[in-house]
């Protein structure tokens, strides 16, 4: 995984609720055995029409909207299966943070194992970003803060080993492997046995 | 003052390899991980990459359910797998599971069948376990005192290699279930209940525990039923304390303790309960007894109503509105009555005997209306064929209805079981997400008494005047 330090981009925005990652890659892309290539998946149906053609009014389908790294969507976001083609396909599509008011575990777990940022802000600054689109704000992992363009700097919650993790570039398997000791004593010690 | 622990609480405390700090989450040991065909092969492929074995392949539990088709056939060899990819898929979860020293429950397996319906079936799932699958239904298991969560691929990945996982202690959740159900309203329609009160992400960062006599009264399939769909309360986890129904559930069954070990086991499990002076994070109060047959109106499962009562009148949030225009219904109307396309009786949430057995009520000696397809998929090889031993396949057959091989199947639609654009589906399923049963689909959550009522209706119908 590539360190992931700071993410500076105009937004795209999505105000819908609940978005589930049935919306963020339906199930029938999901039979791929490889990790790559979701992208072209992502919001599927709602990206494209049923004739396969682009929904012009879909946000993220406008024409300034293309090279924007940070998602802004409404609360509980990722809600639903534990798909991790939903980060898949949002990190090969171009989407490095989600800022929303709520997002679902499953989902801000698989999305930090990828170096996906999931932002949780207050109800306020998520109005605010709602209500501008494409305005250029920072997401600073160092300092679990969000900069919006008027300077205001807004924290939010990160656990301290995934953004170390995030930070280093840092697979956690490694860190697992390294407490086989520990592991094998557990599985020796323990009163009864699975 | 309180220092009495909850179930969760015991259960957690027993796996923790590593304790938490502030830096560094905890190594939690998992007991059972249950894998299937969707969410493995890029963990399989890491392994391979690095070399790595599966630390314990005895503790590890494959199955085929999500893309595998429900037509009936002999052999795998006849099947028409949906794709090429499909085909491929389910080749590798063959080569992973031969390769790595792995049970799997794969075509020609008398014990096939949906992820969270084989665990329980062959014992696997026990009281105090921890368990984890790359499935957010995994909550499922939960109803016999385990923990049991879903996670992602790369979590797969650390549980295959390590047996462990890294994981801060969530919160809990006491939803307490007070009241006796009517006649007619079942576990489903009070997990929808449930839902509807907390909301989609009321459980978010918790683990529920489902209590009160109402949840006490309650056999072993309509207790999964219920932690099955904790997950769409954005709960990880919903646990229910093992008692004698969970002890008679398991006696005899293939992977449970047997002999001395049997007894002692159940010496341990009646102690995963939560201790008189435990405290939750939370706390929600229902009452069963006024509860009516419950049916979703909306895109997610919070948005549901009695049957008969209006759908209610948010219009002026955007997301209510776009849901109610997708689902092509009324704000101030009732449900009961919306004509129905397709019917879908199976999944995760509702595909165990006790479920089938409720349809097979309501559907025998009667037809399905004219035009509606309705599809009654059983959990597993196991369900199906004692299903077949009483009968209930013919009652299906002669009521219209068709009566399938097992599978994940129109719950997701990744099989090629789907609903068509537009239609309307009420299916025993348990998310009605857009476009989760098929593009464009409109899908109604309801009890197998309500799918199967309104089968015969051809509308959206109370079951309660069939019984």
């Amino acid at each position: 995984m590539e360190p992931v330090e700071r993410i500076v981009s105009r937004t795209v925005v999505l105000p819908t609720r609940d978005i589930d990652t049935d919306q963020i890659i339906p199930a029938r892309f999901l039979t791929s055995t490889s990790r790559d290539g979701f992208g072209e998946a992502l919001f599927r149906d709602l990206r494209y029409d049923s004739e396969g053609e682009l929904r012009p009014d879909f946000p993220l389908n406008q024409p300034d909207a293309g090279d924007c790294e940070i998602l802004v969507a409404g609360n509980n976001f990722g809600c639903g299966s534990s798909r991790e083609h939903a980060p898949w396909a949002l990190l090969d599509y171009g989407i490095r943070a989600v800022i929303s008011t709520e997002i679902a575990d499953i989902f801000r777990n698989n999305a930090l194992k990828n170096g996906l940022v999931p932002v949780v802000v207050d109800g306020g600054t998520h109005d605010w970003l709602c209500a501008n689109p494409g305005a250029e704000v920072t997401v600073d992992v160092a300092a679990a803060e969000l900069s919006l363009p008027d300077g205001r700097r807004i924290g939010f919650p990160i656990d301290a080993f995934a953004r170390y993790c995030l930070l280093e570039g840092i697979d956690q398997l490694g860190y697992l492997l390294n407490q086989a000791g520990a592991v094998a004593r557990f599985e020796k010690e323990r009163t009864w046995k699975p | 003052m309180s220092d009495g622990l909850t179930l969760f609480e015991k259960v957690w405390r027993e796996h923790v390899v590593v304790a938490e700090t502030p830096q560094t989450p905890a190594v939690l040991y998992v007991d059972l991980h249950l894998i299937h065909e969707v969410t493995t092969p890029q963990a399989f492929a890491l392994l391979r990459d690095l070399g790595l074995p599966v630390r314990r392949p005895d503790l590890t539990l494959a199955t085929m359910d999500h893309s595998t088709p429900t037509v009936p056939v002999a052999s795998f060899k006849d099947l028409a797998v949906v794709s090429e990819n499909a085909a491929r898929q389910i080749g590798q979860m063959e080569s992973n599971c031969r390769d790595f020293g792995i049970e799997l429950h794969g075509f020609g397996s008398a014990s096939r069948g949906i992820v969270h319906v084989i665990g329980p079936e062959l014992g696997a799932t026990q009281p105090g376990k921890t368990i984890v699958c790359g499935d957010s239904h995994t909550s499922t298991h939960g109803a016999f005192g385990a923990l049991a969560f879903g996670i992602g691929t790369t979590e797969v990945g650390h549980v295959l290699a390590t047996q462990c996982l890294l994981q801060r202690k969530p919160k809990t959740f006491a939803i307490e279930v007070g009241g006796t159900l009517p006649a007619g309203v079942g576990a489903k329609d009070l997990i929808l209940a449930i839902i509807g009160r907390i909301g989609v992400d009321g459980g978010t960062g918790h683990v529920l525990e489902y209590r009160g006599d109402a949840i006490r009264a309650l056999g072993m399939d309509a207790r999964m039923t219920i932690c099955n769909m904790s997950i769409e309360a954005g709960a990880r986890a919903g646990m229910i304390a093992p008692d004698d129904t969970t002890i008679e559930y398991l006696a005899g069954r293939p992977r449970a303790p047997q002999g001395k070990d049997w007894d002692g086991a159940v010496r341990r499990w009646r102690r995963y309960v939560t201790d008189d002076d435990a405290r939750f994070d939370r706390t929600a109060s229902i009452d069963a007894s006024g509860l009516e047959p419950q049916v979703t109106f909306g895109t997610n499962p919070g948005m549901v109503v009695g049957i008969n009562e209006p759908i209610p009148n948010r219009t002026a949030e955007p997301s209510f509105r776009k849901a109610l225009d997708y689902m092509q219904v009324e704000a101030g109307k009732p449900l009961a009555g919306a004509p129905v396309d397709v019917v879908f009786v199976g999944s995760c949430t509702n595909s165990r005997l006790s479920d089938l057995e409720q349809a097979a009520a309501i559907l025998r000696g009667r037809r399905i209306a004219e035009g509606v397809r309705m599809l009654v998929v059983p959990g597993s090889q196991q369900v199906k064929k004692a299903a077949e031993e009483r009968g209930l396949d013919d009652v299906f057959r002669a009521a219209g209805a068709e009566w399938r091989e097992s599978g994940c199947s129109m719950c997701l639609g990744m099989n090629g079981d789907v609903v068509p654009a537009g239609h309307l589906s009420v299916s025993t399923s348990n998310r009605n997400f857009e476009g989760r049963q098929g593009i464009g689909a409109r899908t109604v959550l309801a009890s197998p008494l309500t799918a199967a009522a309104s089968a015969i209706a051809g509308h959206v119908a109370d079951p309660r005047t069939y019984l």
